[in-house]
């Protein structure tokens, strides 16, 4: 069995604010083993980059309130002090920000940017440092490393900013790669590129990866595992085959439906689901995703728990629908054009 | 670079023309008496008025009159000949005289306030919201709001020369720096505090509202996730951000203090600086000190506006003089 890197048991994770209590995590466990892909899906505001940044202790702070675990190799990062988490950030979790416009600083160049990781782990010389930054950055693609390692931020395009990102979180050679949503402000066609240089770098660095985002077309590819969130929970957890060919809860449908497809008869428009996430300091009662479900009944008042409804181990969901029922309608959700063309 | 250098320096030229032009017209709309019988004296002839009259140009009137008038001080201030109406010193030689006293003056509390200045800001922002923070916040409006005439004459009387409650302090003056460092040293702290107040506070408070700013900027949370320590974040991050909007203030804050606007300060502590000198000439409805000391004055402030530019590129790469 591979080596298990890091387990997180009924996270939860509170801000105390001035309109209430955040609750912007509230109970989600998943593990994660070395050289897989776990997916993270989720809306805006479903507790996924949170979740990703008290990974790396990023979210501490006087407002924060934690209870759960986090096991990484065993350890419980929650309870290691902000000094000591600079041991684990970038040299065993490395990660990646969505927006590579702002997350460089402006006045240093990209190879100090880099270099500077590399120092703050071992005493590394300049020289050292120096060639090892070039190397990461032919690494992580980008041409003419020996020069382009000298431009400022402002002189690279965003992909190759990613790139740059990509090549400082891996410096420390983490076991861990979390890329909280890093394609998301990209074109489209650097997107694709991006996912799949994080894939071949996960085999290369012998790492493994939690990749966050809102588009689950985005990690089709790539992810061996998916955890759909919403509302701070996870609502379905499964491998990218439950998820995508077998989806229990209708929230994933209608992210799935979101998704443009060129193998499927085009739809008038594509699917959006209605309505807003819900305040994540007055949480609805009983199925968080209740007030936006076509298929709510009244047995939804209740919260469902996370089970395994259906036959395949290990896939998870929170809906009380009939399994067969949801098999039956789901495509109404997922494309509807193509139930009309058949 | 070159281009630009070259561009901004005829640029500044033509400010230095603006502003004795303004300065010399303000000064001939106000009222304040006729500048041939002041310096004709007391018990002039009417053909000693007429003379010098003629010889200033005042006789002539209209648009011409006005250049030719103007022309003939600017031409005389550039060519050291300019002299004060009231009692025919040089203006040149006066405010060299007063340089040593003012340089000393502004550098030792432009020193000063930078230093605490970029303490204060960035012990009150680290410390944002708790006691110390908002101690350092209240004091720093105090600093902001106490007059700075008041401040020098309340710490004369307390603490300075005979007449104080204790005389820890000389009562005012300049001790040249090459006759005694020392007493030029000790002559000059209270004037440096006095001077260095009030901008300690209004720079205290703007680098720590930045701070808080920039702490929020997505790349100090990446510097956060390679691992950093907390201090080389704020250092190397943080602070080398903060910094560029205080690097302006400050040049153009020491360039008015250099070029003679700490008149206040100079004036309490009978500092005979460019400063004093201004003051007296105010007092005296002296036009040529005045323009001189403008001119002086203005010539800093331009000097010092594309230091800072200059500095800015050097700062922020993303800025490219063009």
């Amino acid at each position: 069995m591979a080596e298990r890197l890091l387990e997180v048991n009924d996270l939860k994770v509170q801000f105390a604010t001035e309109d209430g209590i955040v609750r912007a995590v509230d109970g989600i466990s998943f593990q994660l083993e070395r050289g897989k892909v776990l997916g993270i899906v989720g809306e805006s505001g479903s507790g996924k980059s949170v979740t990703a940044m008290t990974l790396m202790g990023l979210t501490r702070g006087v407002n924060a309130l934690f209870e759960g675990e986090v096991l990484y190799k065993g350890k419980d990062l929650l309870k290691v002090s902000d000094r000591g988490m600079q041991e684990y950030r970038g040299n065993e979790l490395g990660m990646i920000f969505q927006d590579p416009m702002t997350s460089l600083n402006p006045v240093y160049r990209i190879g100090e940017q880099i270099a500077e990781a590399i120092q703050a782990h071992g005493k590394v010389g300049n020289r050292a440092a120096r060639s090892r930054t070039i190397e990461l950055l032919r690494q992580v693609g980008i041409p003419n490393p020996e020069s382009r390692v000298d431009d400022f931020p402002h002189q690279f395009s965003g992909g190759m900013r990613q790139r740059a990102m990509i090549a400082i979180a891996l410096s420390g050679n983490p076991s861990v790669l979390i890329a909280d949503e890093p394609t998301t402000a990209l074109d489209v066609t650097i997107q694709a590129q991006i996912v799949e240089l994080v894939s071949r770098l996960k085999d290369d660095f012998d790492s493994s990866v939690i990749f966050i985002t809102h588009d689950l077309g985005a990690i089709a590819e790539i992810a061996d595992e998916i955890i759909v969130m919403y509302a701070g929970r996870v609502v379905e957890r499964g491998s990218k085959r439950d998820i995508f060919y077998d989806p229990q809860m209708p929230y994933t449908w209608g992210l799935l439906g979101s998704i443009p497809r060129l193998d499927r008869p085009r739809p008038e428009r594509l699917h959006t689901i209605e309505g807003m996430p819900p305040s994540l300091i007055n949480l609805p009662e009983g199925c968080k995703f209740r007030p936006r479900c076509p298929h709510a009944f009244d047995r939804c008042m209740q919260e469902p728990g996370l089970e395994n409804r259906v036959e395949t181990p290990g896939h998870l969901d929170r809906c009380w629908l009939d399994v067969e029922f949801k098999r039956a309608h789901r495509d109404e959700t997922i494309s509807p054009g193509s139930v009309e063309a058949a | 670079m070159g281009a630009f250098i070259i561009r901004r320096i005829f640029g500044m030229l033509l400010v230095l023309v603006a502003v004795s032009l303004i300065v010399y017209l303000i000064f001939i709309v106000i009222p304040g008496g006729d500048p041939a019988e002041r310096i004709a004296g007391k018990v002039a002839t009417q053909a000693n008025i007429l003379d010098i009259r003629h010889k200033l140009g005042l006789d002539r009137h209209g648009f011409t009159g006005f250049f030719i008038q103007w022309w003939s001080l600017v031409k005389q201030l550039f060519t050291a000949k300019l002299v004060s109406y009231s009692d025919q010193t040089n203006v040149v030689s006066q405010i060299k005289q007063g340089l040593p006293a003012t340089f000393s003056l502004s550098i030792g509390a432009g020193i000063i306030w930078f230093g605490f200045g970029v303490l204060v800001g960035t012990i009150s922002a680290v410390k944002a919201g708790r006691f110390s923070d908002r101690l350092i916040t209240g004091l720093a409006l105090v600093g902001i709001s106490i007059p700075v005439a008041w401040l020098g004459l309340m710490l004369r009387y307390f603490l300075a020369g005979e007449g104080g409650a204790v005389s820890w302090f000389p009562d005012g003056g300049y001790v040249p720096l090459t006759s005694n460092p020392w007493q030029w040293f000790y002559h000059l702290l209270l004037p440096w505090f006095t001077l260095a107040v009030l901008f300690i506070g209004f720079y205290g408070r703007v680098l720590r509202s930045n701070i808080l700013d920039t702490i929020n900027e997505d790349f100090v949370r990446t510097a956060k996730a390679k691992g950093l320590s907390n201090r080389r974040i704020l250092v190397k991050h943080v602070l080398r951000a903060s910094l560029i909007p205080i690097v302006t203030l400050f040049g153009l804050d020491f360039a008015s203090v250099i070029g003679g606007g700490a008149i206040i300060t100079e004036t309490v502590y009978n500092l005979h600086g460019v400063g004093w000198y201004a003051a007296q000439s105010i007092y005296n409805q002296d036009l040529p000190p005045l323009i001189g000391v403008t001119l002086y004055g203005a010539a800093f402030i331009v000097v010092f506006s594309l230091l800072v530019d200059i500095f800015y590129a050097y700062l922020d790469p993303r800025i490219r003089l063009a």
